[in-house]
């Protein structure tokens, strides 16, 4: 029996290592996307341009706008001549965000009276509109603050001192590359057994495979065990880039790590099989792919957090493997965290992986039937 | 003479009409007795709507943090009462730092604060500010962020309601009024979902002709089409017509359940919509076109569309995360890109309206880069002919 399933094995790492294509196609994609995205999946803002129309003129509004000048978030600063160029500057998206300084401002300051700034923001961007909106309302707080204790209204008694724990300089790549860590090597490994018995059933192979003095379980073992090799070594590629060529921290342990991994990724081979036991050709088994791929990843927490989603998505999301897998890769990296919390996030993929595998073979047995 | 010319060149503008119908009513029959393109091109995108429509939200209502306080002043209890009375934060009193700092390892809250014993022995003093201690998870910066600038915003309310309680004099000397234009309420899914739109036409037009003309060459199909009478223009025509048509139900469909279901406005034109819409999926049909022609197989030519679109189109697109912010290697990567142009000119038309120089420019880079796949299309063609 083990000597056929070796046999088996063999045959489906060569069907896909054999073949150029299909090898180029599992190395450079997943690196490639590792380096792209890892560097462009952020909510954070910068080199934005911004528009400034300034009625005022007074000594103050200046002070006020150096400052916006000196901020590295506002890259380009147009000066527009009058509110009418308001409109055109931002349906044309020449920038994100307008600061308007009425004629009244330094006036107002002066005398102690409240001044008003005003700040159009683009609301098609709205996520960028409200971080940027964020910068400006410090800058401006600050400006004021500064203001009122240079002519000793009443400055404030407390201070917050800042601090970010795990990611000191909050470096948005060390979130993003142990999340694709886990992303690309779902990919990988959902495409992978998605269609592997598809293509066989789709070029007849998969008959032969039935009349050869394999038992189902045999031919079921034959497909998972390579698809979870494959998967395992595309894991260990990109954990590869991502400590050596972006020196992300790695605090925690690499045996749990490599444990979660194989769970992980046993439990996608599961959830891929199962689409494949579904699908009568490589279409309809890449189509069933996509459809599990796009949710588990827009719902995973990577993008948004799940506290975010309505309380039956958060729900729907506590059967998505990819959820757990994110806590636990980013939680090794970063925070070096504990077995317990490994475990608590580790038996929901183990269940995962049980269900898939049991119903994908039930489904298996009874089309063979 | 001229009168033969004319008919000659009307007669093959017939038999070219001719083959093309042919290919297309083949190409119909493929499409309608496969259930998984009707699950491509209607199923998949109502499910990404609907979980762009109520999943995925920027707006943070409840971030969960934790309180410690050291020191029990009333200064310090004022603040924390200011905290949680808030409607942006969940907020838990820890027994100690050291039960919060396990929280935080765990993920239970995103960030913790911790008014120090010494608080209110700073306060007193002259010199000092008396320190309070915000610590964010910075291993999701997102949401360290906006813990950061939450917590933030609340203790300037509070100094701000402290000293209009205190003294008559201190208030906030300069007030902002913020503006959103187009988008007042700042509901996400009034600019998340005519975004997500392109990613549901790259699905369609790139993935779904990718699949299908790999197959083809998978099963020798397109060798059998390339020997017959039919140019390589003719071939092209018929294979991505009824994709194209195909692809144009689904974003009508798409738009109706954006604007009738989701309540996203559309005030730009929907002919100019349709048009926009149009020049995109040429754009990703021919990007379908290439990556099958180059790749002839199916496995890769998923992988391909998979890179090549469907995951750009999430991430590079610029309708989630800004593209100005991006390092310049990878701006110069959206350049080439369609769904970027198609990104900008849909949330253009649903939420601003016609702003002709914005969608002409876009449509404009669209059609560009189209001619180029295209252009290349027929290189790799041809060569496989030799």
């Amino acid at each position: 029996m083990i000597s056929r399933i070796l046999t088996l094995i063999y045959k489906e790492l060569w069907a896909v290592w054999g073949d150029k294509k299909s090898r180029f196609i599992l190395i450079i994609p997943p690196l490639m996307q590792l380096f792209i995205f890892s560097f462009a999946a952020t909510l954070d803002v910068q080199n934005v341009s911004i528009g400034v129309v300034n009625r005022d003129n007074g000594e103050r509004s200046i002070e006020l706008l150096a400052r916006f000048q000196g901020s590295p978030v506002f890259s380009h600063i147009t000066y527009l001549d009058s509110v009418d160029q308001i409109t055109p500057f931002i349906d044309n998206q020449k920038g994100v965000m307008v600061v308007s300084i009425d004629e009244q401002f330094s006036r107002d300051l002066d005398a102690s009276a409240p001044a008003k700034v005003q700040l159009i923001l683009d609301g098609r961007k709205s996520n960028t509109a409200q971080i940027l909106m964020g910068y400006a309302s410090l800058i401006v707080n600050q400006f004021s603050q500064d203001y009122a204790s240079v002519v000793s209204v009443t400055a404030p008694t407390t201070t917050l001192i800042q601090r970010y724990w795990f990611n000191p300089n909050l470096i948005y790549y060390w979130y993003n590359v142990p999340s694709m860590v886990a992303i690309l090597t779902m990919v990988v490994a959902l495409l992978v057994t998605g269609l592997s018995v598809a293509r066989e059933r789709e070029m007849g192979t998969f008959d032969q495979l039935l009349v050869s003095p394999m038992t189902p379980m045999e031919i079921l073992l034959g497909k998972i065990i390579p698809a979870i090799f494959i998967g395992m070594a595309g894991a260990t590629l990109i954990l590869i880039a991502g400590i050596f060529a972006f020196r992300i921290p790695f605090s925690g342990s690499l045996i749990l790590l490599y444990i979660s991994l194989f769970v992980f990724v046993s439990s996608v081979v599961g959830v891929g099989l199962f689409v494949s036991s579904l699908s009568n050709t490589q279409q309809q088994a890449i189509l069933g792919t996509y459809l599990f791929l796009s949710p588990s990843v827009l719902l995973s927490g990577f993008a948004t957090p799940i506290e975010n989603m309505p309380h039956w998505l958060q729900m729907a999301s506590y059967i998505n493997p990819l959820r757990y897998i994110l806590v636990i890769v980013r939680g090794i990296f970063l925070k070096g965290v504990n077995t317990e919390v490994v475990l608590e996030n580790l038996w929901p993929m183990a269940i995962i992986a049980v269900v898939s595998m049991l119903l994908s073979s039930f489904f298996f047995r009874h089309r063979l039937e | 003479m001229n009168q033969t010319n004319s008919n000659r060149s009307h007669d093959s503008f017939w038999e070219s009409f001719r083959r093309i119908k042919a290919l297309v009513i083949k190409e119909y029959f493929q499409i309608i007795r496969d259930p998984s393109t009707f699950l491509i091109s209607f199923i998949l995108p109502a499910i990404l709507l609907f979980i762009y429509g109520y999943g995925v939200s920027l707006t943070i209502t409840n971030l969960r943090i934790g309180l410690y306080l050291e020191d029990t002043s009333p200064e310090a209890i004022s603040f924390a009462q200011s905290l949680t009375s808030s409607p942006y934060f969940e907020v838990s009193i820890g027994q100690s730092r050291q039960e919060l700092e396990d929280q935080l390892m765990r993920g239970n809250i995103r960030g913790m604060i911790i008014i120090p014993q010494y608080f209110s022995l700073f306060r007193g003093g002259q010199e000092q500010l008396a320190p309070i201690q915000v610590i964010a998870d910075g291993s999701e910066p997102n949401t360290a962020r906006f813990v950061q600038n939450y917590i933030q915003g609340a203790w300037l309310s509070w100094i701000n309601s402290e000293n209009i309680l205190g003294s008559e004099r201190g208030r906030a000397l300069v007030e902002i009024e913020p503006r959103y234009w187009y988008n007042e309420e700042l509901e996400s899914r009034n600019f998340l979902l005519p975004g997500s739109l392109g990613i549901i036409m790259t699905l369609v037009g790139t993935l779904l002709t990718a699949l299908v003309v790999a197959r083809d060459w998978e099963r020798g199909v397109m060798e059998i089409l390339l020997s017959m009478p039919l140019s390589i223009i003719e071939m092209m025509v018929g294979k991505l017509l009824p994709y194209f048509i195909l692809g144009m139900l689904s974003m009508c469909a798409a738009t109706a359940a954006a604007v009738w279901i989701f309540h996203v406005p559309l005030r730009g034109s929907i002919l100019l919509l349709i048009l926009v819409s149009g020049v995109f999926l040429i754009s990703a049909l021919a990007l379908g076109l290439l990556i099958s022609t180059l790749a002839k197989n199916q496995f890769v030519a998923a992988q391909a569309a998979l890179v090549a679109a469907f995951l750009p189109g999430f991430m590079l697109s610029g309708f989630l995360f800004e593209i100005a912010s991006m390092p310049w290697p990878i701006r110069a990567i959206t350049t080439i890109l369609p769904v970027r142009y198609f990104v900008s000119s849909l949330q253009t038309l649903f939420l601003v309206g016609n702003i002709w120089p914005l969608i002409l420019y876009d449509m404009a880079m669209m059609v560009l880069i189209s001619g180029f796949l295209c252009f290349l299309i027929s290189q790799f063609t041809v060569r496989r002919l030799d």
